[in-house]
């Protein structure tokens, strides 16, 4: 029998959680993630597969969407992450695909991110020294993907003092490091 | 520089990639009787203009969209941004 021991993103055995001034950082480790991309001329029929089952409206460019335990975040064209609690909901693709069945392609994405949440005054000055996002216009709720510390991530608006990162599983250090780096410059 | 995106707005430049001339949009039918020729031409052949360019770029840092940019290359000045994917249904209509 394999001894198999879940690790984070950071290879810890808890979320690893740093303080730097009035910037709390927070590995968010309990969400299970699926990409949700409609097929030719088949949004619409996406759309309503999800609102009528589990109650979630996809987003709009550049939005988010919630319906607990779900929320949406706008990937691209026709295209949307969804995220559930990984406790519920660890096989959400499986669960999505009997939703939508054709009219669009689901991926496993749970893995392959990993997620840090930074709250905390002073926010924007944080992110305006990691990235060109126009942080200080993003309202509550807004989703930009963007490139922090040469990384492709997503920085979701939660609300005025909270942002989440999403970025490669694989480059978590760096971009935790990228984060502490920019919190420590403003504290 | 500035690429105007049309869903996004305005977003740096090197969120972007370049991939070339939007003729590549226009990939020939394999199986006309003159396809090798036509094959040749679209892989080889391209317009070098100094003035309007229209070309393809890639929001690979962003929502992985490809656009059809017109920029001026004597002034490198951003005339117009297009999803690729409208142009290309358009196109399609077109010659329908």
């Amino acid at each position: 029998m394999h001894k198999l021991k879940p690790i984070t993103p950071l290879g810890g055995d808890t979320p690893r959680v740093d303080t730097v001034g009035s910037i709390t950082i927070t590995e968010v480790v309990d969400q299970a993630l699926a990409s949700v991309a409609a097929r030719n001329d088949q949004a619409g029929a996406v759309q309503k597969a999800l609102a009528d089952k589990i109650g979630l409206s996809l987003p709009e460019v550049g939005q988010s969407s919630q319906a607990a335990p779900y929320a949406a975040l706008w990937m691209g064209p026709e295209q949307w992450m969804v995220m559930a609690p990984h406790d519920s909901h660890e096989l959400l693709a499986a669960e999505l695909k009997q939703i939508v069945a054709d009219t669009a392609s689901v991926s496993e994405q749970t893995d392959g991110w990993c997620r840090f949440d930074v709250q905390g005054a002073g926010l924007c000055d944080l992110f305006e020294r990691l990235s060109n996002a126009p942080v200080r216009t993003m309202g509550s709720g807004t989703a930009i993907r963007t490139t922090a510390e040469h990384l492709g991530v997503f920085l979701w608006r939660l609300a005025e003092d909270h942002m989440a990162v999403l970025g490669p599983r694989s480059s978590a250090a760096s971009l935790h490091h990228g984060l502490l780096a920019a919190a420590k410059s403003i504290a | 520089m500035i690429i105007n995106h049309p869903l996004l707005g305005p977003r740096d430049a090197q969120e972007f990639t370049y991939l070339g001339d939007a003729s590549l949009l226009n990939r020939p039918d394999w199986q006309a009787e003159d396809a090798a020729e036509a094959f040749h031409d679209y892989l080889y052949l391209r317009d070098n203009p100094a003035g309007e360019h229209r070309e393809l770029w890639y929001h690979e840092q962003g929502d992985r969209s490809w656009l059809v940019v017109t920029r001026n290359t004597l002034t490198h000045e951003i005339l117009k941004v297009e999803l690729a994917r409208d142009v290309a249904k358009a196109a399609g209509k077109a010659a329908q």
